[in-house]
């Protein structure tokens, strides 16, 4: 028989004020079960708290509804009360007297019966809770980061600076990212390379880090905790233990002629390279693509060229599997190219360049050493035009989303470019000036007001080419529309900041969800917005949406933080309402019949199937399981059970057809 | 096939050779043009801006009208006409409430069951015929010049690329022509500032000259009545604000077509342009 015991809260007069508590506690009296009714002015206080122990005891109640606010608010308070006071804290219950009754009605009668309806229904559940145990799960304390950006560099190294063993993910052949190809940086205007380069060295040399470059996940099973990635490790056709690093057979590769991509094909490479001078590592690959081996099976120059015979045409791709705890999503974003503007030449123009190309342009690092050289005729560019908001904010061609960097990186390259050419004429067509940040805004008025850049409120409605010049054709907002033309020598359109390539193929290998725009998705845009809605799978960076280099840094440094929180523990607790396949003895009697539908509906993966053997060792049947570690208790699996054999414990359809009867 | 057709004000008026060639044409490939029934004027430029219930009655009307009479697909070649029968068409798809009251309104149902075609949607279709029948290649460089209103605006009408398109382009290099590539093939011509604002309608429609001329145009091929207007009867005014004797003539495509198809220069309409069009079939393609 049970003995519940029901604690109404006042709230002060957010609930009191509006519902008659005492009403609804001699009220509740009455219902079956229940042998101890009483209302109180703040129950979350301690003496609240203690009225509920005392009661436990004297009462001996196997059973506790306290009905206030909502359970997200206080139910862990509650329960572990309960639990001081010796019962399972999953036999005490919620009733949300507050959200659901008095915050929204207005003080009467029927709000007072609305409160006590809402308390005896969840007296029912009550009376059919069960004493459950958290769920202990071991972890296995090594991260696996994915991109070896800033994003990616800063959270490995925080993660291994925490004592943690981490795998850095590269699908290119060097770490750095996009970082590694700015020239300067906003707002301090400091060189890129020489505050990354030392992140990189540092990532390469620390202890606890593995790098694996060149490198791409290939697969992900398992759960928070207990994941395990299958990467394929792409071949070099270069034995990196061999390698020193010369270079010597980057200098005869005959083919010469492969766009850079580091340099945004600005420039071209052999078939054999280093991305760039301070690549880390410091090896080549061979652009297997683009090899004359590869393609006629004659050559093989840079074998001859390698002083320690480190050139491997044999090898070939490699899969590793590595058991990891958590992962960090740091993957990035890409750039929306300028052939996606018809009305700016849809890329036809050489001098038509995107961001990414002036900063290459402006890079000492960069095909022109840093002098400002136009790629159609090298010519020295007299006035240059920067159009802001390139595809961006432009729901009808583009993407709706503000890119955020472009406004800031835009002032930057009006600048070193006013730097570099004083009697040169820069303009910046814009929409607006979105300078929101430390030292931002006063970065942008430092290149209007010393650095002379003009700053033209208008949208660009053309570029076309006239005589060796691009005829910029826009409007003057601020001057009533007026039509505006300049000769240019060269256009950077700042173009959007997009998903990387492969991010929804990646989203869905990992389990994690995006947007419409292929940016993974955060669990809580507000109070989650490191963590993904799969347990275990952190973000950090410009792969979750456009972000510039502090803030990226920031939460690479958050999702370290929450990787490094994860594994201070050696076991993983987690609340233990989850989907139970109903396993009455003996076990070939489950309402299971292996039908699997929960399978497919499971949007966690959670579900396996499992072998029912006789004592002769036969399979007797084969019935679902749901992994206590994977599960969510999101309930799907429950609607989808054509035999009812799968249940929420803590959230049985029996309980809920209680409550429902209860009204 | 069979087609609803819908001259509108402008083929019946400074355009006749718009008419003219367009029936022409459709003669010679097979195509026949029904015309609507007691069509009304379209609303064109001024309607949209003055009164906006009736910017949506008069298309949706014309459309009634073809729907009653059994069609199921209207010809529009002027491109305003082109331009405000999809418009209203598109915003009474849209909201349910406008349909209604403009139901009420021409007494006629607004169902939205007849679509509006222009003329290159609709020679699209005859590519293969074009490319067969052509009997004198034009030969020539020619600037297809789309105006500002026949591809947009894009999320209505989307046969083509909205600044760039291409549909005008693949129709003349059927019939031996070569389309050039040059930089104002959207842009405004001035349009129905013809009147007021002469001067303004010389600038612009002088750059579009003066581009397709730098670039080797020996014509301009249009499929607008008020682009051929200002780039054709306004001629003196543009050439005098560029200082220039531009004397490349100004096509309809379908006058263009249709010569390459073999018809009459006069069955076309091309006696009634004010640049004359000597556009002659040239005797070896260049």
């Amino acid at each position: 028989m049970s003995r519940i015991g029901v604690f109404i809260c006042h709230c002060g007069e957010n609930i009191g004020g509006t519902v008659d508590c005492a009403k609804v506690a001699e009220a509740t009296r009455a219902v079956p079960g229940v042998v101890h009714s009483v209302d109180y002015k703040y129950m979350c206080s301690d003496p609240g708290q203690s009225m509920i122990k005392e009661a436990i005891r004297e009462h001996q109640l196997t059973g506790v509804v306290v009905a206030a606010c909502s359970p997200r608010m206080h139910e862990p308070t509650f329960r572990s009360a309960v639990a001081e006071a010796g019962l399972n804290p999953y036999l005490c219950e919620m009733a949300n007297l507050r959200e659901h009754c008095s915050w929204v009605h207005e003080k009467g009668e029927v709000t007072t019966a609305k409160a006590i309806d809402l308390v005896r229904v969840m007296v029912e559940k009550v009376k059919r809770n069960h004493p459950l145990q958290p769920i202990q799960v071991p972890v296995t304390k090594r991260a696996l980061v994915l991109g070896g950006g800033i994003a990616g560099i800063q959270a490995a190294l925080d993660i291994a600076n925490s004592g943690h063993q981490v795998v850095l993910v590269e699908k290119s052949p060097s770490i750095g990212g996009h970082m590694s190809q700015l020239s300067e940086t906003f707002p301090t205007l400091d060189c890129s390379q020489c505050i990354l380069t030392p992140r990189m060295v540092e990532a390469a040399r620390h202890p606890n880090i593995t790098l694996m470059t060149y490198s791409e996940l290939e697969k992900l099973e398992g759960f928070i905790g207990n994941f395990k990635a299958t990467i394929r490790k792409k071949a070099r056709q270069v034995d990196e233990k061999l390698c020193t690093g010369c270079g010597l057979c980057t200098t005869k590769c005959p083919n010469k002629k492969i766009p850079d991509a580091f340099n945004e094909g600005l420039s071209t490479r052999g078939a054999i390279y280093v991305p760039f001078p301070q690549a880390v590592p410091n090896k080549p690959v061979i652009d297997k693509l683009n090899c004359t081996f590869y393609k006629t099976g004659k050559c093989k120059v840079c074998e001859k060229m390698c002083p320690t015979k480190a050139i491997r045409f044999d090898q070939e791709d490699e899969l590793v599997t590595l058991d990891v705890g958590a992962i960090v999503l740091a993957t990035g974003f890409k750039l929306m190219g300028t052939d996606k503007f018809p009305e700016y030449g849809y890329g036809k123009y050489k001098d038509v360049i995107d961001g990414m190309q002036f900063e290459r342009l402006a890079s000492a690092s960069g095909p022109t050493a840093g002098a400002m050289k136009r790629p159609s005729d090298g010519k020295e560019p007299e006035t240059v035009v920067f159009v802001a908001c390139s595809g961006s904010r432009d729901r009808s061609k583009g993407v709706p989303y503000c890119s955020k960097v472009c406004c800031m990186y835009t002032a930057k390259h009006a600048m070193l470019y006013k730097h570099k050419m004083h009697h040169g004429k820069a303009h910046v067509f814009y929409m607006d000036i979105r300078s929101s940040g430390k030292d931002y805004d006063e970065f942008v008025r430092r290149a209007i007001e010393e650095d002379d850049v003009s700053y033209i409120r208008g949208r660009v409605s053309r570029i076309y080419e006239e005589d060796g010049q691009l005829v910029v054709m826009g409007a003057d907002t601020l001057q009533n529309g007026r039509p505006v033309e300049i000769r240019a020598d060269m256009v950077v359109l700042a173009t959007a900041v997009q998903a990387q390539d492969g991010s929804e193929q990646l989203a869905q290998k990992l389990h994690v969800s995006y947007d419409p725009y292929h940016f993974f998705a955060e669990a809580h845009p507000k109070l989650k917005p490191v963590e993904t809605n799969t347990a275990g799978i952190f973000l950090a960076g410009a792969c979750q949406a456009p972000r510039d280099i502090p803030e990226t840094v920031a939460q690479a440094s958050g999702a370290a933080a929450k990787v490094a929180a994860l594994f201070s523990r050696d076991q993983l607790t987690r609340e233990p309402q989850i989907a139970v396949v109903n396993r009455m003895p003996p076990p070939v009697f489950s309402y299971c019949v292996g039908c699997f539908l929960c399978q497919s509906a499971c949007p966690y993966q959670a579900i396996e199937q499992e072998e029912i053997k006789g004592r002769d060792g036969s399979v007797l049947k084969t019935v679902a399981k749901v992994n206590p570690g994977l599960c969510q208790g999101c309930g799907t699996c429950v609607a989808t059970c054509r035999t009812k054999a799968i249940d929420i414990q803590g959230f049985s359809n029996e309980q809920i057809f209680a409550e429902i009867m209860t009204l | 096939m069979r087609i609803g057709y819908y001259p509108g004000c402008s083929l019946l008026g400074s355009s006749r050779e718009f008419d003219e060639s367009v029936r022409a044409l459709a003669g010679a490939i097979g195509l026949e043009l029904v015309a609507v029934p007691d069509w009304n004027c379209c609303g064109a430029s001024s309607a949209h801006v003055l009164d906006h219930k009736l910017s949506l009655a008069l298309p949706a009307r014309i459309l009634a009208q073809a729907e009653a009479a059994g069609l199921t697909e209207v010809l529009a070649p002027c491109a305003a006409c082109y331009n405000r029968l999809t418009s209203a068409r598109a915003e009474l798809a849209a909201d349910p409430a406008a349909s209604a009251e403009i139901t009420s309104i021409i007494e006629m149902p607004v169902t939205g069951r007849v679509k509006v075609v222009n003329v290159l949607e609709v020679l699209d279709r005859f590519q293969d015929v074009i490319k067969d029948r052509t009997v004198a290649p034009l030969g020539r460089k020619l600037a297809c010049y789309y105006g500002c209103l026949l591809v947009r605006p894009p999320r209505v009408v989307s046969f083509d690329r909205a600044e760039d398109p291409q549909s005008m382009d693949r129709l003349l290099k059927l019939s031996g022509a070569e389309p050039i590539d040059w930089n104002f093939k959207t842009e405004c011509c001035g349009a129905a500032f013809s009147v007021t604002r002469t001067d303004l309608v010389a600038r612009m429609s002088g750059k579009i000259v003066a581009d397709a001329v730098k670039h080797g145009a020996e014509a301009i091929v249009v499929a607008c009545p008020m682009c051929h207007s200002n780039l054709d009867m306004r001629r003196p005014e543009i050439n005098a604000a560029l200082g220039a004797d531009h004397q490349l003539p100004v096509l309809f495509i379908t006058q263009a077509l249709g010569l390459a198809l073999g018809l009459a220069p006069e069955a076309l309409g091309l006696q009634r342009h004010m640049v004359p069009a000597l556009l002659q079939p040239a005797s070896t393609p260049v």
